[in-house]
């Protein structure tokens, strides 16, 4: 069967349509936002659905990443929504980063990443452990958009085990000299400041704010990816940089310091994950209505019917998941293993949910007239960076058992 | 300048309208609420304008505690402070009153509204809210611009557009393209938090018009395609069938 056949017979939203999605809320969840919650959620969704899916299977299929984003989530103010206003954050909870992660991804991960590295991996480590003077440099200007910033941790051989890491810096005097490599990371060749991790001489591990321009310093892009195509990265190449004494983070050293960042940011990808899943289910249900075969919609059948109650099941726990684990960060009570649970499970639920609904969607559903291929590629990403789902697995077990089996 | 904008609560657009109470009521179970899109457009240009001006937005609501949530995003928006009257509005003669009643004591330069809610879609508020302030009424004013004590407007009518100068003040009900609908922004949303909601109790409650019953349009039949040639067979089924010719 042709794809002009396939377009005849098939009922689509396709990429010219607009942007109908609705999030299901099976279980009356509303109830547990507030009317500022609720108002958040529909902003970044309208929002979504002006600056992003009109645009977002061109941007994708050209692996293009839409520089003018940066001051568009800046101005919506996607960027860093916990951090204080006194800084140019939302002063917002976590409640609402979730939901603006959850919506932003509906759209794209790809997008999602764009905003999370910039809240949760750049401004939060500046906002906690950083010095007043660094606060005050960087983060309006991050959180307006003027600048887009990365995060230095993975490297070429050191992924699953930080620890490991080789980047290092020596005190030179007055100022550091930083050597090493970093690896996949998201915006690095956009990125105007990279917040990098490294060892010092002793090998305590540390954040160091470096800047673009700065000599030996270099963002190659990584290309040829097939997930988060609309979504920029890139290495960071650190040779012989010299690096102002000032731009070390003071609050806080070792590992735990970026591992603080990958809880935030772990935390919105929980919920982001949902977010692509919904709009997987949204498009499916919709077809499933829609397309017509032995004379009657495929949602008739109960193949389908199994397919799409089993998605709206795992979407309805995830959801509850999900707005508890936030509840627990606003009360300052929620632990590193319980975010995994959280990141773990949202990513394999968005993962099955996405190749359940392509296959309803048959044929039509590889084709960029409908999202769920693009987001399966990009959860391809989400379920291997900020933690792989094994690694969350394994967190979980070393928590039940309290004997770490990655150490 | 001095802009009161007035704000319907109205059911989204893609909303499932039913009743109940042997239809004398309309079921708001599961509906969402929204700006009234036209409305929006005029909360949009005000906003527009004050950047342009200076100055401060109101906003002005008639309806009961459950549209708040409503004008607190108009607020997030970039209203300056809201004013609630607390009452369902009635019918537009009621509502009239109420927005009169408030725009005689603001001194307001300018007075904007959607050309009608989608509701009811009566589009009459705007009319007789000018004819009870004694100032000149515009709708649908798809332009404003305003220089000095005098606005440009462009209004649509019959076959094509009508341009106007008018002095302040005045109200206008307005329609797009007057402006692009506003997304609030998350420090809009925060900021809104603390600005002023006045809830102020209804001055008259005169009506002319009582709600009898609502009903629903006819569900749309199934298309019957004709063959081109067979005239005759359309025109039989015109007359017989559909029985409008």
């Amino acid at each position: 069967m042709s794809t002009d056949t396939l377009t005849q017979n098939g009922s689509a939203k396709g990429k010219s349509a607009a942007d109908l999605f609705e999030s299901p809320d099976f279980y009356q969840l509303d109830d547990l936002l507030t009317e500022e919650h609720k108002l958040i959620r529909s902003s970044i969704r309208d929002f979504v659905k002006k600056e992003i899916s009109p645009f977002i299977e061109d941007w994708a299929e050209r692996a293009h990443f839409p520089y003018e984003i940066v001051k568009k989530f800046g101005d919506i103010g996607a960027f860093g929504p916990t951090v204080s206003e006194t800084y140019g954050g939302g002063g917002l909870d976590y409640i609402s980063y979730g939901l603006i992660m959850q919506e932003i991804e509906r759209g794209d991960s790809g997008m999602r990443s764009t905003a999370s590295v910039q809240g949760s991996l750049v401004m939060y480590p500046i906002y906690k452990f950083g010095s007043e003077e660094q606060k005050k440099k960087y983060l309006p200007k991050l959180a307006s958009g003027e600048w887009l910033g990365c995060f230095g941790l993975t490297e070429p051989d050191h992924g699953s085990n930080p620890s490991g890491m080789v980047t290092n810096f020596k005190d030179a005097g007055d100022h550091y000299v930083l050597n090493g490599a970093k690896m996949w990371i998201s915006n690095a060749p956009k990125a105007e400041i990279a917040v990098v991790w490294a060892k010092d001489e002793s090998g305590r591990i540390h954040g160091l704010i470096v800047e673009r321009g700065m000599e030996g310093f270099s963002t190659p892009e990584t290309h040829g990816k097939w997930s988060l195509r609309a979504s920029t990265t890139g290495e960071l190449v650190f040779d012989n940089v010299k690096v102002p004494k000032e731009n070390l983070l003071p609050g806080k050293s070792g590992l735990g310091a970026p591992m603080m960042c990958l809880d935030s940011a772990r935390y919105g990808i929980a919920w982001g994950a949902i977010g692509a899943a919904m709009d997987c289910y949204d498009s499916a249900r919709r077809y499933a209505i829609e397309r017509i075969q032995f004379g009657k919609p495929i949602g008739s059948f109960q193949l389908i019917q199994k397919k799409l109650a089993e998605m709206l099941t795992e979407i309805t726990k995830a959801q509850l998941l999900n707005w508890k684990l936030g509840m627990m960060l606003d009360a300052g009570k929620a632990s590193t293993s319980q975010i995994s649970l959280a990141k773990r499970n949202s990513v394999a639920t968005a993962l099955d949910i996405a190749r359940e609904a392509r296959q309803i969607h048959g044929g039509m559903g590889i084709t960029g007239e409908y999202p769920m291929m693009r987001h399966m590629m990009n959860l391809e990403s989400v379920v291997t960076y900020e933690g792989t789902h094994d690694i969350h697995l394994l967190i979980l077990g070393a928590e039940i058992t309290g004997i770490p089996a990655f150490k | 300048m001095n802009i009161l904008v007035c704000i319907t609560h109205v059911p989204d657009t893609t909303s499932k309208i039913s009743f109940t109470d042997d239809n004398k009521k309309f079921d708001t179970n599961g509906v969402q609420f929204i700006i009234g899109p036209y409305d929006d457009y005029a909360l949009a240009r005000a906003v527009e304008l004050k950047e342009q001006n200076g100055g401060k937005i109101t906003v002005l609501n008639v309806g009961e505690a459950e549209t708040e949530p409503t004008i607190r995003k108009a607020l997030a928006i970039g209203a300056d402070e809201a004013v609630r009257i607390n009452a369902f509005p009635k019918d537009s003669f009621f509502v009239a009153n109420q927005i009169a009643k408030v725009a005689k004591e603001g001194n307001y330069d300018l007075i904007l509204m959607g050309r009608e809610s989608i509701d009811f879609n009566g589009g009459q508020v705007h009319g007789m809210v000018g004819e009870m302030l004694g100032m000149p009424s515009l709708s649908p004013v798809m332009k404003l611009d305003i220089e000095g004590n005098t606005a440009k407007v462009a209004r649509e009518i019959e076959g094509g557009k009508e341009y106007l100068e008018v002095t302040l003040p005045f109200v206008a009900g307005c329609q797009e393209p007057i402006a692009e609908w506003k997304i609030p922004n998350m420090r809009g949303i925060m900021g809104a938090r603390s600005k002023p909601l006045n809830v102020i109790e209804p001055d008259n409650d005169e009506v002319k018009t009582t709600l009898e019953n609502f009903e629903l349009p006819p569900a749309k039949g199934a298309v019957k395609m004709i063959d081109a040639d067979n005239v005759s067979e359309l025109v039989d089924l015109l007359k017989n069938e559909a029985k409008v010719i």
